[in-house]
Order: structure tokens, then sequence, then C-alpha cells
């Protein structure tokens, strides 16, 4: 340890003795004052610090939103469809909670200070109203039948199907980082199976090369997004559960090996319109993993990029398939004859699996 | 200095030296104060067991804050103590998520669970319900012996080579299923399950008891509805423990067997690094889910409702005023135990849970909402009008429902499966839970502790320590905690090691600076707390009468260091309620007295 560290242990120790001999001192000193001016007077202090704390606490709370309100999402717009929905959702119920929470917390620090035990006063035997009880039960009720009500109704537009038209991606999350697979022109997402995932032979999604759908699947390093294009992820994991958390987005969807889930939205502002509207130069829409995973759970992070159409058409046309890659003498080889299909697929049972079997 | 003041009656200090009679027999070291049968003893032991786990399990926060809040410091000394795991004196990734697993386990069950329950129920069960002892005084040291083994274990999973179980408390599989896929997965692991399928035992056997007792052995005339409140909250904890604990215990098993017999479970489709192809296929991870949330919610109302019952007595008694509402009291604990197993999926909503599930649990969830709104305002009320006393306890009880507030109005963010989408698995949920289970269960337990200290030693603690113990931790807690809400709306995901490397999140430095320093002087206050407890049982101030706080329940009938069976002669019988505080002009009326001819009703 170095001095500075012995120094501040140092300060504790005796801070500690120092209060120890002030509380062992007034133990005393009320024992000669008499135990009941003492009582009175502690009293007094205490109450006092009651209404102290709730003055000086709903001020750090004011002074604490003004230092970080900026810092948060709050104040900016939500980069989807859904996430304006959620934010509405979010207003309502700060704004609910908000009043409640000032109240109640008014209430209970100012009746603690007022209602202090004194000479000129007894307590006031009151045991129960009935009527009190029915108002503080039926006037929660309602405010949480509206909270209630408002909240299903945008989870259900949320969690609903996807538009026929949204473009589809798969997501695939392992220790520790994120995998992206788009179908490629023919629109559909080929088969795979977990056991046929191999690395070193270009294979990192297990993708099953006698499926002809596989062929034009593309296997960039980025998520590319078209802005105001509705999009349907299809979220894989190949080890733990990791979660696809999308916090400009206000998203979030766990990944789950052996059970593929589903997430739609439609992102609403380019990363360069996000750039502007956050006055961040260095902004870009992350996807964190929000689901403990592993060592290295704090480092999973996937960069997304939302774009024109223009811009998304010319990148994907710049994509080359991974079949390309698992086949590097250029794919030439023909498609394999019917009967050799049924052969290879019948080795791995269950590949037949088309992800969108989800519900 | 101040607390015998407020008796009006003073009871005459005959009793004092009145001999103990009643099942006095010859007593050894081991019987008395190691495998102890007495009720009273083996609540200490609970209480110091509890004591020992919380500052090692605060300790560990400390160490990860230190991370969180300076994540470029370097101490040499943590590497001296720690070896390879605080390398160059930095903490290692591995290390901080074995921290922040063992600290949520460790205060969960071990402190919040045993510590709490077992304390209260042993103690005041026998005590307030007028019995000698629990029905099974063997089960009961049983019990806490059971808790014992499960602590030895756990704590000795912190001295493996791989280090112990790193996947969080909730030890989802597959991480925690697989030993290559996480060092803590490995011995860690098997340890953390074993420790804690023994405490599931420590529990059922302490619930049963506390069960039987409260059921079959009140004295006469304690109908249920003259119980005090915390005899109630503990009622119905005990109950909760009894039918969601079995469930937990099922779902470790099954984790044990996916681990070692090659079960599938919960494993399906899991290939580890890219080339490590697991034969398992079929498994769901979401089961796992399912069965530990069945134990996991209803243990957070299993936390909180023996504090309930803390705080509505000490409450009652240091405003001298019957608590407001006791049936309607009641009735919410009882609504609050109910819901609490249709809850359980709201901790599931982003798994891929159907909607139509997920927005049954939404409804369910809010629901709870109401119970514990009538509990705020009854304990409101409970203070307007009173003549309160501020003791250790009183101030406990108050900052109890201040975090009460605090917390469960975050929930309604949370339960919300809209907003869930945002908020899961943020700082906003940290600071959600550690409000509303965290601080306000220690608050509860605070208060108890400094209430009920003078009848387990016959000694005051020392109130002006207890004042500053009460406002440094009242203020840290919101300083630590108040702030995490603006980190979860900034969408900032917990359980990081390190925030840099993300341009969404790495805004908040000093503001991770400042909360570390407050969780420092907090666990540093607790200190303070846990001296001033060690040096009251043998230094503090002697109590002087039998009943200091002039309380209406049993417990202030025994003399004031009880001996084995509590009371020298016979069970007193009970007359009332135990709330008759101020009533007709009296300040308080114990439960013994017999109802007067012209006394009013209520």
């Amino acid at each position: 340890m170095t001095w500075t560290e012995y120094f501040v242990v140092i300060i504790v120790v005796l801070i500690f003795i120092v209060i120890f001999q002030i509380a062992k001192a007034s133990e005393y000193v009320s024992v000669l004052k008499g135990e009941k001016k003492a009582f009175e007077q502690n009293n007094r202090i205490n109450g006092f610090l009651m209404l102290l704390f709730l003055i000086l606490g709903l001020s750090a709370a004011w002074w604490c939103n003004k230092l970080l309100y900026k810092k948060t999402l709050l104040w900016a717009p939500s980069a989807s469809d859904h996430g304006e929905n959620i934010d509405t959702m979010m207003w309502i119920t700060l704004a609910i909670t908000g009043f409640v929470f000032i109240v109640t917390q008014i209430l209970l620090f100012w009746f603690a200070f007022r209602y202090q035990s004194s000479e000129k006063r007894k307590a006031h035997y009151y045991p129960h109203n009935n009527k009190l009880e029915l108002l503080w039960t039926v006037v929660p009720a309602i405010a949480l039948t509206v909270l209630v009500s408002f909240g299903l109704y945008y989870w259900y537009r949320i969690t609903g199907e996807a538009p026929k038209e949204a473009m589809e991606v798969e997501v695939t999350g392992h220790q520790f980082g994120w995998e992206y697979r788009y179908p490629g022109k023919d629109g559909v997402l080929g088969r795979q199976h977990y056991k046929l995932i191999d690395p070193a032979k270009s294979n990192p999604l297990g993708q099953d090369w006698n499926d002809v759908a596989n062929r034009d699947d593309l296997h960039p390093s980025e998520l590319h997004l078209v802005v105001n294009k509705p999009v349907r992820l299809v979220i894989r994991s190949q080890d733990v559960i990791h979660d696809v958390g999308l916090a400009h987005f206000r998203l979030k969807m766990d990944a789950v090996p052996g059970t593929p889930t589903t997430m739609w939205f439609t992102p609403k502002y380019t990363t360069e319109q996000m750039k502007k509207i956050t006055g961040n130069e260095n902004f870009v829409y992350e996807i964190s993993c929000d689901q403990m995973c592993g060592s290295g759970h704090y480092s999973m992070r996937g960069v997304i990029v939302v774009e024109t159409q223009e811009e998304f058409d010319k990148w994907i046309t710049s994509q080359k398939p991974q079949y390309l890659a698992a086949h590097p003498d250029g794919g030439s080889t023909p498609l394999p004859a019917a009967a050799d299909t049924s052969k290879a697929t019948g080795m791995i049972q269950g590949a037949a699996e088309a992800p969108v079997a989800v519900h | 200095m101040s607390n015998e003041i407020v008796i009006q009656h003073g009871v005459s200090e005959q009793e004092v030296h009145e001999h103990h009679e009643a099942h006095h027999h010859h007593e050894t070291f081991i019987t008395k104060y190691v495998f102890s049968q007495d009720h009273k003893m083996i609540a200490k032991q609970f209480l110091i067991t509890g004591m020992i786990w919380a500052i090692i399990g605060g300790l560990m926060s400390v160490l990860f804050r230190l991370q969180l809040g300076y994540p470029d410091l370097q101490l040499p000394w943590l590497e001296d103590i720690f070896g390879h795991w605080a390398k160059d004196g930095k903490i290692t990734p591995e290390f901080y998520y074995a921290l922040g697993t063992m600290h949520g386990t460790i205060l969960i069950f071990f402190v919040l669970t045993a510590g709490l329950t077992g304390t209260f129920a042993n103690f005041l069960i026998p005590f307030q319900v007028g019995a000698r002892d629990m029905a099974s005084p063997f089960l009961n040291m049983l019990s806490y012996w059971f808790f014992v083994v499960a602590s030895v274990i756990l704590m000795s999973s912190l001295f493996v080579q791989t280090g112990p179980a790193a996947g969080g408390w909730t030890v989802y599989p597959p991480l925690s299923a697989l030993g290559d896929a996480s060092q803590g997965s490995k011995i860690g692991m098997d340890l953390w399950l074993v420790s804690l399928a023994l405490f599931v035992v420590s529990s059922l056997l302490g619930g049963l008891n506390y069960i039987s007792t409260i059921l079959n052995m009140r004295t006469k005339g304690m109908t249920m509805t003259r119980m005090p409140l915390t005899v109630w909250a503990l009622l119905f904890t005990a109950i909760l423990g009894l039918l969601s604990f079995p469930v937990l215990f099922s779902g470790f098993i099954l984790l044990l067997f996916d681990r070692h017999l090659g079960t599938s479970f919960y494993l399906s489709d899991i290939v580890i690094s890219g080339t490590k192809i697991l034969p398992n296929e079929g498994g769901s991870p979401i089961l796992y889910q399912h069965l530990f949330w069945f134990l996991g919610h209803p243990e957070v109302y299993i936390i909180i409702l023996p504090t309930f019952g803390l705080v509505s007595e000490v409450m009652s008694i240091n405003a001298r005023k019957p608590i407001f509402g006791y049936m309607a009291m009641i009735a919410s604990m009882f609504a609050i135990a109910l819901l609490a197993f249709l809850v359980w999926a709201h901790h599931m909503f982003v798994t891929g849970l159907n909607p139509f599930l997920g927005s049954v649990f939404v409804l369910l969830t809010l629901l709870i909402a109401v119970p514990s709104a009538i509990k705020v305002f009854n304990w409101l009320t409970t203070l307007w009008r009173g003549s309160i006393r501020f003791t250790p306890g009183m101030l406990f009880s108050i900052g109890f429902v201040s975090m009460f507030i605090s917390g469960g109005l975050t929930g309604i963010f949370l339960g919300n499966s809209t907003l869930d989408l945002h908020l899961h698995d943020t700082y906003f949920v940290i600071a959600h839970f550690h409000i509303v289970m965290g601080v306000s269960a220690f608050m509860g337990m605070f208060a108890g502790v400094y209430h009920w200290f003078p009848k387990m030693y016959g000694r005051y603690m020392n109130n002006t320590l207890g004042y500053i113990h009460f406002w440094v931790t009242l203020v840290c807690a919101y300083v630590i905690f108040w702030p995490m809400h603006y980190e979860g709306f900034a969408g900032m995901p917990r359980r990081y090691y390190d925030y840099a490397g993300w341009e969404s999140f790495k805004q908040f430095v000093e503001l991770n600076r400042v909360i570390s320093f407050a969780a420092i002087l907090s666990f540093l206050v607790q200190l303070l707390f846990v001296f001033n407890f060690f040096y009251s049982i043998f230094k503090g101030r002697k109590v002087t009468s039998k009943n200091p706080w002039g309380a209406n329940t049993l417990e202030w009938t025994t003399p004031i260091r009880p001996g084995h069976g509590n009371w020298p002669g016979e069970i007193p019988e009970v007359h009332r309620w135990a709330y008759d505080y101020g009533k007709d002009g009296r300040d308080f009326v114990p439960q013994t007295e017999p109802v007067g001819k012209d006394e009013t009703s209520h």
C-alpha cells in the first residue's frame, strides 16, 4: 500500500473513534441532563432533520434531473416507430408516478415533522376508516387500469405481426459478438443447423449448402437497415442466452439457443440524421448485449447503419454470398441431384426448420 | 439515553429479581450457545450469521463499485490479496462477475431471507403469540445448522481455483450449465447449487416451524385477529417460502442433471466458441427461467413481507397510535402473498414469451400495486396526528416507507411490458430492486434490530450512533440509487464491467464515481452499526424496566432477560388486539389487560 492509502485508512479509523466518543459522551450528558430533557431535544433535532431532508431531497432530485436529463434518451426522439409508442407510455407513467411520488413523500416527511411528540398534544386514537380504505383502493386501481390499458394497447402493436413488405435479417449472437445474415435476392433465409457450424470451413452460421436458398445469403460484418422501411429480425444464439438491446430504438429481444425469436420495427432516422439530432458527430446505433453471457458480456457490441434505400442498395450489391467463401472454387459446383439433397439433409434431422417457425 | 422516559406507567422492577423457575435446567456452553434449541438464541445466531454475511456481501459490492467508479485505478494491494483475480491491481472481468453474482446470492438469500426471517420469526413468533418456544425446537436448530452448512459451502466456493459462480444470481443456463462457457460455471457453480439446495432445506424446516407455531401454539385469547402484524407478516412469509422454494429446488436439481448426467432439460443446439458442438437437443433454457422465477418473484415478497410487519409494529408503538386499518393491512398482505405466485413471468417479457401470456402477467403485476398502495397510505395515516418518538427504530421505519414508495413506483414501469422493452436489464432495474427490496428491507431490518435489541440483550444500543447510522444511510441510499434511474433512461445495460467502449453509455463516468463514493461511505456507516451492535451487547446501557417502549405485545411481559421458556410463571392470557395506543386517554393498554366495562369499542 502507498502512503496515501495508509493515510486514508488512518483518517477513517480516526473518524470512527471521534464519532464513537461523541456518541458515548452524549449518552453520559443525557444521563446528567435528565432523560426527559435529552429525549425532547433529540426528538426535536430528528423532527427538524425530517423536514430538512424533505426540502433538500426534493431540491437535489430537481438538480440531479438538470444535470443528467440531457445524458439520457428521454429528450431525444425515438429512432423507431415502436419506440415512439414506448416514449409516450413512458411519459404517461412518469407523470402519474411522479405525482404520487411527490405527494406521498411530502406527506410522509411532513407528518413525521408535524406530529413529533409534544407535551401539548396527545395522539389521536384512529384505528380505521373504511371509506378511506375504499378511497385508496379504488383510486390506485383506476390509475393502474389506465396504465395497463395504454401499456397493452402499445404492447400488442409492437409485438404484432410484421408488415408483409418488411425486410428480413437474421441476427445471431455468440460469445462475444454478433453475426448478420441477409436472405439475398430470393428473399428467403436458407436452412441451417447448428451441427453444420464450422468457422474453419467458412460456415460460421451452420448454413446447409444443399439448400438452394442459402446460395445467395449474405453474411456481412455490419447490420445495415433502410430508413422508414420495416425490418424483421430473426434472432438466434449459438451458445448461451444473449439479448439484442437497441437503446435508440427502445427495443430488446433475447437470443435463446434452440429457440429463434423475432422482433420488428421501422427505423425513422438514418445514422447521419441522428448525428445532427443528437449533436454528436460520433453517434452510432449500437447493439448491446443485455443478458449476462460471460466474461466478455460488456464488450459484445454490434453496429447498425441506418441509411437511405439508394445507399443500402449500393452497399448490399457490394456484398458477396457466404456460399462463395465456403466454396473457393467459385461456386461452380452444380446443384446436387434431388436424391443427394434428401440424403444429405436426412443426416441432420430437424435442419429443415425454417426460421419463420417462431410462434 | 432517552428511551425510558416515554413510559408513563413504569413497570415495577420486581419481576427482574424473580427466579426463572420455569424450564430451568442445567445448560452447558454447547447447548446454550452452539446447538441451542431456544428460539431466542437461534434468532441471535441467525442475526449474527446474517450480519457476517452482510459485511462480506457489502464488501464485494465495494470492490466492484471500485471498478465501475474508477475503471482506470490500479491498487497493487488488491493483487496482494486476490492474486490473479486482480492482476496489476485491477479487478479482472471474471472476478467482477463473480463478485456481482456472490453479492446478489449472499444478500438475497443469506442476509435478507435467512438473516431477516430467521432472526425475527424465531425471536418474535413465540414471544408475540405467547408460546414457550417453537413447535419443534429441534427442527428449528436443524434449520440454523443447515444454513451454516450452506454458508460454509458457498464460502468455500470463493477459494476454488476457477472461482465461484459468475453468471449472475439467477444463474441462467446455458451459461451456468457449461463450464466451457464461463470459468464460474465450473466447480464453483456446483458448490453454489449444493449450497443453495441446502439453504432451501433450511428455509423449509424454518417455515414449517413458523406456520405450525402460529397456528397451534397461540396463548389463551390470542385469536388470529388479535395477533400483531409482525406475526401475520411472518405467517405469510413462511407460507410463500413453503410453496415456492421446492420449485426452485427442482429447477436446481435439473440444472445439476444437465451439468453432470448429460440430460437436456435446458440445453439445445449449442456450439461453444464455434468449434465445440454439443449433442443436446430439445431442451429449453426458458424452462429454467420459469422454475427459477416461480420462486424468484415470491422471494422478493419473502424478503419484504417480514419488514412490513416489523415496520407496522415499530411505527404504531412510536407514533403512540394504533396501526391504521389493521384488517386492511392483513388483507393487503394476503393479496400480495397470493399475487406473488402469479406474476413471475414479468421477469421474462423479452425472452420471446408469447405476447398474450405477457399481457396477462402485465395485468397481474400492476394489480400488486393496489395492495402496496393501501399499505403505504395506511402507514401515512398511522403517522397522521400521532405523537411521534424518533427512536432509531422509528427513524428506520419512516425511511422504510420513503424507500418503499420510491422503489414501488418504479415497479410500475418495469411491470408494464411496453416499458420493459426499453428498461429491461438496464440500471433502472438495479435502482428499482435495490431500493424496494434491498434498502427497504434493510431499513425494516434495522428498525427491528434497534427496537428489539433491548429484549434480545437487556441493554440498549447507542442512540446517537443510531441517528448517524440512519441519516447517512438514507442520504447515501438515495445518492447511490436515484441517479441510476437516469442511467437506465439512457438504456445503459447492467452487469457491464466497463462502458468505455460504448458510444451510447460512456457519458456517466463522473456519476459512476459519485455513486461508488457514496457506496463506500454507506458501507463504512454500516460498520458503525455493527460496532454499535456488538459493543452494546456488552457495554450498552442496561434496560431497567420490563417494557421500555410502552408496548402492548406479550414479549414485553416477560422478564428483562427471559430464560428458556420465556415466562417464569403462567403464560399470560390475551384480552384484546395489540394496538390500543392512546385509547380513552391512556397511553397504552397491554394485550393482557381485560376489556373494561365502559371502554369504547372500535
